[in-house]
């Protein structure tokens, strides 16, 4: 595995000049995938954030082929991409090792895309399937989807006088993916490039297809100032938000068990999304998230230790 | 001249067969009642090694598109086929598929759309993306259906836009009929090798599809797809040549049957075609100059040619297998209309609403049309839609 000095003197695969927010993670985790991947890639993204802010015709921040269809669809578009490539192959038409990488963001990949994603994943495709997850719609807005955590302000689910946020737990998507019984599965973050590239370079060894969860702080949807990206990322896997985990071949493996748990209220007190939890009467909600994280961390820790 | 073998197939063996001669680098489809067949025989083709072909048996329509996409736009040849909600399902991504100029070929056999449910033939499916982009090439029966495939692959990879070949559900796609199957080299070489420019796994030159384009471009990308659609009709041509030069059989936009001397014409698509001309026959025997405008190729559609071929006959009505709940025409009167329009020639022309939900088209039916011309040559005002065999 490439060191960050290394990492850093590679040419660029994915270039500035994009129209990103300032702080953005989505390109942050474009850039740092495709370090691990190197040039012999091809990508495919879902309609989202990432797609606009880098596809602005005629400028592309690609340096590697990409093609974007719509907004459901990048397992399915990705998944015709392999097979075209394996029929070339079988025919004797081509003899270059390539990786086929889809990108799509959480609204794109949990919601509207879970059922072509849960179908290419199914039939096996040699393909690596990598979710930003910004835990809601950013692109339109800020609309809440079924990645958006429990008490989180959305457009969509809206703190008012009687809701208090989102009032459903957060889809266990990653879970979903280890229930296809597929050779790689894993959790990372923004704000960890080892833990990410490694996965990365770690998914895309293995033949089969492979899904990674990347969970990525965004500063317009959850309300911080854009130079703490890459710290809420690492705080994310500190409060146990979000365990750094990966699942290969059914066995599962936590990444980074922090040695002081912190309280997932840390987290939360810096993004606005959570600003009316910090009210009294909104302890409840804040109990039971923490709640929930808990329950969550010890059951991952007791899938790795029963296994 | 080709060789080739007279056998009995249905019109979904047909299109099957035409696939495995071709023999596209990946196929994508999903099943979906009465176009299941064709890749359900595909994928025989498959088990048994007949084809180089990738399949995949994708978990949705929308799937499928989305992966012929894909495969297109790395580069390859790509087929798929479908039917009715299959189609509605697809049509965000035909859209898509025409947009970027990705040359597939898809079998779709006509069906009705829900609701209500209905599994039998009507046009309404392949009418409600009629201005997809898609090149449409509608087939009276088997044989024509195989042709109409062989060609459409060479007419979309030559213009880059997309082709559909229809037939009519059950009535074609189950219909047994005699076919002559052409020598598999001969199709293999009428249809070519790809060679495509831009695609996706040429890493020598990597390129972006599939941008977003805005106000300063959008226009002039679909301007482009419509220039593409208008040139088509000359390419759609050319191929219909060589095809007669090397199999024998013609094709044009549309066929005149019977219109040099005709006094009234029905326009009609698809199977039911078959079924006027044996009614304007019946009725050339009685005296009466009957003909019918079978249109093959409803998009691009063949305004002008129309319009020259109708000018001179004195009463013509439309069969349309579809309806557009507008309180106008369905959308071929509509489209033959405006045509007629375009060419300062009026004329009152009834349209008939038929055989929705597969419901049966008599020869009796189609000579009361002929009747109420006779009427209108008369000086009888008809009615400007006619629904024609419902209870009402």
């Amino acid at each position: 595995m490439a060191n960050i000095k290394e990492l850093s003197k590679q040419k660029e695969l994915f270039t500035g000049g994009h129209r990103a927010c300032a702080g953005c993670g989505a390109v942050i985790v474009a850039r740092q995938v495709l370090m691990a991947a190197g040039p012999n890639t091809v990508i495919v993204s879902a309609t989202g954030c990432l797609e606009v802010v880098s596809t602005i015709f005629p400028y592309t921040s690609w340096n590697v082929p990409f093609l974007h269809s719509a907004f459901e669809n990048a397992a399915a578009t990705i998944s015709g991409v392999e097979a075209l490539y394996k029929s070339w192959v079988k025919q004797g038409k081509y003899d270059k090792k390539l990786n086929f990488i889809a990108f799509g963001g959480d609204g794109g990949t949990y919601d509207i895309g879970l059922q072509s994603l849960s179908g290419a994943m199914e039939r096996g495709h040699n393909i690596l399937y990598v979710c930003y997850n910004n835990e809601a719609y950013m692109n339109t807005g800020v609309q809440r989807s079924g990645a958006t955590p429990k008490g989180a302000d959305t457009t969509t689910a809206p703190v008012g006088k009687i809701k208090k946020g989102k009032e459903q737990y957060r889809k266990n998507l990653t879970e979903i993916m280890v229930a296809h019984g597929i050779p790689y599965v894993a959790q990372t973050v923004v704000g960890n490039w080892r833990d990410l590239t490694g996965k990365v370079e770690k998914a895309l060894s293995v033949d089969g297809p492979k899904f990674i969860n990347v969970f990525q702080p965004c500063r317009l949807g959850w309300g911080y100032k854009p130079e703490l990206t890459c710290e809420l990322g690492r705080l994310a896997a500190d409060t146990c938000a979000w365990p750094l985990y990966e699942v290969v071949n059914g066995q599962y493996k936590i990444n980074y068990k922090p040695k002081e748990k912190k309280a997932i209220s840390e987290w939360l007190s810096l993004q606005s999304r959570f600003r009316h939890l910090s009210k009294p009467e909104n302890k409840p909600i804040l109990d039971d998230i923490q709640g929930e994280t808990d329950k969550l961390w010890a059951g991952l820790l007791k899938k790795e230790a029963t296994q | 001249m080709s060789k080739f073998n007279i056998v009995a197939r249905t019109g979904n063996e047909a299109m099957a067969e035409a696939m495995r001669q071709i023999n596209p680098d990946v196929v994508a489809a999903y099943p979906i009642t009465p176009a299941t067949e064709v890749v359900q025989i595909f994928a025989s083709f498959v088990a048994d090694g007949l084809v180089s072909t990738e399949f995949i048996p994708v978990e949705s329509e929308h799937s499928a598109m989305s992966a012929c996409i894909g495969a297109s736009a790395a580069g390859g040849r790509v087929m798929t086929g479908t039917s009715s909600q299959g189609l509605a399902l697809m049509a965000e991504m035909l859209y898509i598929a025409a947009g970027l100029r990705l040359p597939i070929v898809l079998a779709e056999v006509n069906r009705a759309l829900s609701s209500p449910i209905n599994i039998h033939c009507d046009h309404s499916d392949t009418m409600m993306i009629r201005d997809s982009g898609w090149i449409q090439i509608f087939s009276e029966n088997a044989q024509e259906a195989y042709d109409n495939m062989i060609q459409a692959m060479k007419i979309a990879e030559t213009i880059a836009l997309p082709a559909m070949v229809t037939t009519d559900g059950f009535i074609i796609s189950h219909g047994m009929e005699r076919v002559d199957i052409f020598d598999d080299k001969d199709v293999k070489d009428f249809v070519g090798e790809k060679k495509p420019d831009n695609y996706l796994l040429n890493m020598e030159k990597p390129i972006t599809l599939g941008a977003l384009d805005l106000q300063d471009y959008y226009f002039e990308h679909r301007r482009q797809l419509a220039e593409a659609m208008i040139k088509s009709k000359a390419i759609i041509l050319d191929v219909a040549k060589e095809f007669k030069d090397k199999f024998g059989r013609s094709y044009e936009l549309f066929e005149a049957y019977k219109l040099d001397d005709a006094d009234c014409a029905i326009v009609v698509m698809g199977s039911t075609a078959g079924t006027a001309k044996v009614a304007a026959d019946n009725l050339r025997a009685k005296g009466v100059k009957a003909g019918v405008l079978k249109l093959r190729v409803f998009r691009p559609f063949p305004n002008t040619e129309i319009a020259a071929t109708l000018k001179n006959i004195k009463a013509v009505a439309v069969m349309d297998r579809s309806d557009t709940l507008s309180g106008n025409e369905g959308p071929l009167a509509l489209e033959v209309k405006a045509a007629l329009f375009d060419a300062n020639i009026k004329k009152e022309i009834p349209d008939y609403i038929f055989g929705l939900g597969g419901r049966e088209i008599r020869l009796e039916d189609i000579e009361s049309i002929y009747k109420d011309l006779g009427d209108i040559i008369k000086g009888e005002a008809k009615p400007k839609v006619t629904y024609l065999g419902v209870r009402e």
